[in-house]
């Protein structure tokens, strides 16, 4: 983040009394970021996707904020991630709520361009004030910083049905409230929130300084509800980036929807306007899951215990049923002891589209370890992400069919969980939510 | 929660440069020159044990009030805004048999007036009114002349609260040391208010407050221990386990007296200060004062660390808050004119707070123990403090740009 203002920025901007937001965001859209901005075709809004298809994004990187879609969802999945929900405060009023997603809006723009929240930023102020910025991030380039930032269901309706913001009627019926899968041991202090905002970028300072400062901007009108810090992306979402580990070691995500499989985007990922909320036209629907992961016990399985609950090798990734890790899954192949080579209740066979009437999601999580527990474990796991069109034909029926079976679940517990309606990107000079609240 | 500057929509600095225009304000300006034609004049007999006005109510405008002492000791006048702390103005050191007058304008308005003899104490107090008399009272002299002014009532407040201090100190001390630990334990919180009202200011002797508001935790090794965390700890005596493990010794009579011979000293050192003849303060340690207060409340009432054994944190969180209004409410008139729109959203932030405080009691009437919290309940108070803190950190720059 430069100092004061980037390169992109028109001279003397930061000098200017009386500079309104509105007028800045003019400024932050255009010149920053050239480096990659249209050089994506055939990838709807992250534009920069194929110029970064060679692995991860780089500490040059910039991703457009505005867009017809949020940058965050088919971008190529950053290393880390700091993601954050948030409740708004008691008092709030539907104006405040509108001036806070403006306020982020215009944060997220600078931020994610390379530059400091403010203009003043983190040394240009009044040596009186606190500085605007909070000044961690200066002298690091955006590497690939992303925001993304969604609404959930007690945004629209509280638990006790109190509509506060008079947008009861404008909640998506894909929007639902997650049932209870099997298993679950929901901590309500990690689960949740009336709005989220996911960080990711390739320097976790980077990440942690975005969520920071926004979260700064957001006192008394929301406080952070809980956050999670992601250090290793567990999943693709570029054909060009190879498939990482999750904490059990093995290759996550090598199924995953692909920025490029255009097809499978558009019809997975992104809401349409005919889907029954018009406002979420271009949107998405982000679940969250923090998993957490019992990997004492799992590390003293066998290597075969182990492939045999993933239904892959650990080695390449590749199913059970043969070839290498791109090849499809043969669900119908006999191991040459007898019996499926890959197990019916092995987490590749329940989560795979073939078994799940096609349904697919765009997986964007990250390994977490918060320390350890008491009995001095790691409290480590999975912090899933995915992003889907409808939650009641995708996330709900495969997670339901995982919860049931999947013989992981001796090794996994699944301990914070969220829903959020990502909305559309904000088109230049506009915020993210502007449809929501038109 | 009312209209809050989005704070970035106005870079910070942009005020600076601005010329200063005396705008119409509604506040109060003290020590208009003595014997204003126009001045309504009240005379005050100030006796040992009484404090007596002509009259207790005016028309707004200026106003002349003489006071005669006619006690033995050292008295001063002071007119209080409606919160009882906030000084209007004070006529300080009027020896016995001898008369001081002091002019100021007040618009307006409930305030308070007291004959403090003998100095430190909340002296004798009554209502006073202001009514509206029809006409403007508008502040007189340049923008430095009423930022003195509110340096000199700052200054006033100060040694108010501190000479309240060390009256209430005195009683508890009294009741502690008797053992009657029933009184003390109840006069604890409330004597106490009147430090953490200033504590910022009394942060600023450097030496004083480790010895007289140290938590255990604070002390060096080598150093001893005492003020009043170390009387707190032995009017709510731990368990051994709470206690590292060790069952609390408790003092006996003769350590009591020790230690409550310290406090008295350095509580007396601390009056000493703010009374000196060159105390003063600027306009920005009365801002960050008021930042400092709430930065007190974020970082050791929230989390219940300041009071570990009577868990009267609640009171400590008002007495912070009180003075952090006080501060505010001192310098308003000339933040509304540098940036008014930072003066409503910390006037709106901090009623927030000061509604939600009061929704747990009031030192009046007590205040829960803050183990009876629940993290929810103190999850609110925080956020509506970080909501309070956020505009508040601007207003040194507001006030000194």
């Amino acid at each position: 983040m430069g100092g004061t203002d980037g390169a992109g920025e028109t001279g003397g901007a930061a000098e200017r009394p009386g500079l309104s937001r509105r007028g800045l965001l003019g400024l932050v859209g255009t010149g920053v970021g050239a480096g990659v901005l249209g050089l994506g075709v055939g990838i709807g809004a992250d534009r920069a996707v194929v110029a970064h298809t060679a692995g991860g994004s780089g500490a040059a990187a910039t991703y457009p904020f505005f867009g017809p879609h949020q940058s965050g969802v088919t971008t190529a999945a950053q290393d880390r991630l700091h993601f954050a929900a948030f409740d708004v405060s008691d008092g709030t009023t539907r104006a405040e709520l509108v001036e806070l997603l403006k306020d982020w809006s215009y944060a997220a723009s600078r931020l994610t361009a390379g530059l400091d929240v403010s203009p003043t930023g983190a040394t240009g102020g009044s040596l009186a004030a606190p500085p605007d910025d909070t000044g961690e991030a200066l002298g690091l380039p955006a590497a690939g910083l992303t925001v993304t930032i969604g609404f959930g269901p007690t945004l629209f309706t509280t638990a006790t049905g109190v509509d506060r913001f008079g947008l009861a009627s404008r909640r998506p019926a894909a929007l639902i409230d997650l049932p209870h899968f099997s298993g679950d041991q929901l901590i309500e202090a990690a689960s949740g929130g009336d709005l989220c905002v996911q960080a990711c970028s390739d320097d976790p300072q980077v990440a942690v300084h975005a969520i920071r400062n926004l979260s700064r901007i957001a006192f008394g009108r929301a406080s952070l509800r809980w956050s999670q810090l992601g250090f290793g992306r567990t999943s693709s979402t570029t054909r060009g980036q190879t498939t990482p580990r999750n904490l059990f070691g093995f290759k996550d995500g090598t199924a995953n929807v692909k920025a490029e499989d255009t097809r499978a985007v558009a019809d997975g990922v992104w809401a349409t306007e005919g889907d029954g909320a018009a406002w979420m036209a271009g949107g998405s629907y982000l679940v969250a899951r923090k998993i957490r992961m019992t990997i004492e016990t799992w590390d003293r399985a066998s290597l075969a215990e182990q492939q045999t609950v993933v239904g892959r090798d650990k080695g390449e990734g590749a199913p059970l049923s043969g070839g290498s890790e791109f090849t499809a899954p043969d669900f119908a192949a006999a191991a040459s002891t007898g019996g499926p080579a890959i197990a019916p209740d092995s987490h590749v066979a329940l989560a795979h589209p073939q078994n799940n009437d096609g349904a697919t999601l765009l997986r964007r999580g990250y390994n977490f370890v918060d320390g350890n527990d008491e009995l001095g474990r790691l409290d480590a796991g999975l912090f899933f992400i995915c992003f889907n069109r409808d939650s009641r034909r995708q996330f709900v029926p495969i997670q339901q069919s995982l919860a049931r079976s999947d013989r992981m679940n001796e090794y996994v517990k699944h301990v914070g969980s969220a829903i959020f309606a990502v909305p559309p990107g904000a088109s230049e000079n506009g915020w993210v939510g502007e449809t929501l609240f038109a | 929660m009312t209209a809050r500057p989005a704070r970035l929509v106005h870079p910070l600095g942009v005020a600076s440069g601005l010329a200063v225009v005396v705008l119409a304000l509604t506040g109060c300006v003290a020590n208009t020159p003595a014997g204003s034609s126009a001045a309504t004049a009240v005379t005050v007999d100030g006796s040992d044990d009484g404090c007596v006005l002509s009259t207790t109510s005016v028309p707004s405008g200026p106003v002349t009030f003489t006071m005669t002492n006619t006690g033995s000791d050292n008295s001063e006048f002071e007119l209080l805004a409606d919160d009882g702390l906030r000084i209007i103005s004070e006529k300080e050191n009027i020896g016995p048999g001898t008369s001081g007058s002091m002019t100021v304008s007040v618009p307006a308005g409930d305030y308070y007036t007291a004959c403090v003899p003998g100095l430190v104490g909340e002296g004798v107090r009554a209502t006073f009114t202001v009514t509206d008399s029809g006409g403007a009272v508008e502040p007189t002299g340049s923008e430095k002349e009423r930022i003195d002014a509110a340096a000199a009532a700052y200054v006033g407040y100060v040694k108010d609260q501190t000479g309240q201090l060390v009256a209430a100190t005195d009683e508890f001390l009294a009741a502690y040391t008797s053992g009657d630990d029933d009184r003390a334990r109840e006069l604890y919180p409330t004597a106490r208010a009147h430090y953490e009202r200033i504590e910022p200011i009394a942060e600023s002797f450097g030496d004083l407050d480790p010895k007289i508001d140290f938590r255990e935790a604070d002390v060096e090794p080598g150093t001893e221990w005492t003020g009043w965390h170390r009387i707190e700890k032995d009017l709510w005596q731990p368990s051994a386990d709470a206690n590292g493990g060790a069952a609390y010794v408790a003092l006996t009579p003769a350590e009591r007296q020790r230690f409550a011979d310290l406090l008295t000293g350095d509580t007396a050192d601390l009056y000493d200060e703010v009374t000196a003849d060159d105390f003063s303060v600027g306009i920005d340690t009365i801002a960050n004062g008021a930042v400092g207060l709430m930065d007190e409340v974020a970082t050791g009432k929230i989390t219940g660390e300041e009071e570990i054994w009577s868990h009267t944190d609640l009171y400590d969180f008002q007495g912070n808050l009180e003075g952090a209004r006080v501060a505010f409410d001192g310098v308003r008139d000339i933040v509304d004119e540098e940036d008014p729109e930072l003066a409503t959203s910390i006037d709106d932030e901090m009623t927030s707070v000061e509604t939600l405080l009061a929704g747990y009691g009031s030192l009046d009437s007590g205040y829960p123990a803050y183990t009876e919290l629940t993290d929810a309940d103190k999850k609110k108070l925080s956020d509506a403090v970080n909501a309070l803190s956020e505009p508040l950190s601007r207003l040194t720059a507001a006030l000194v740009s």
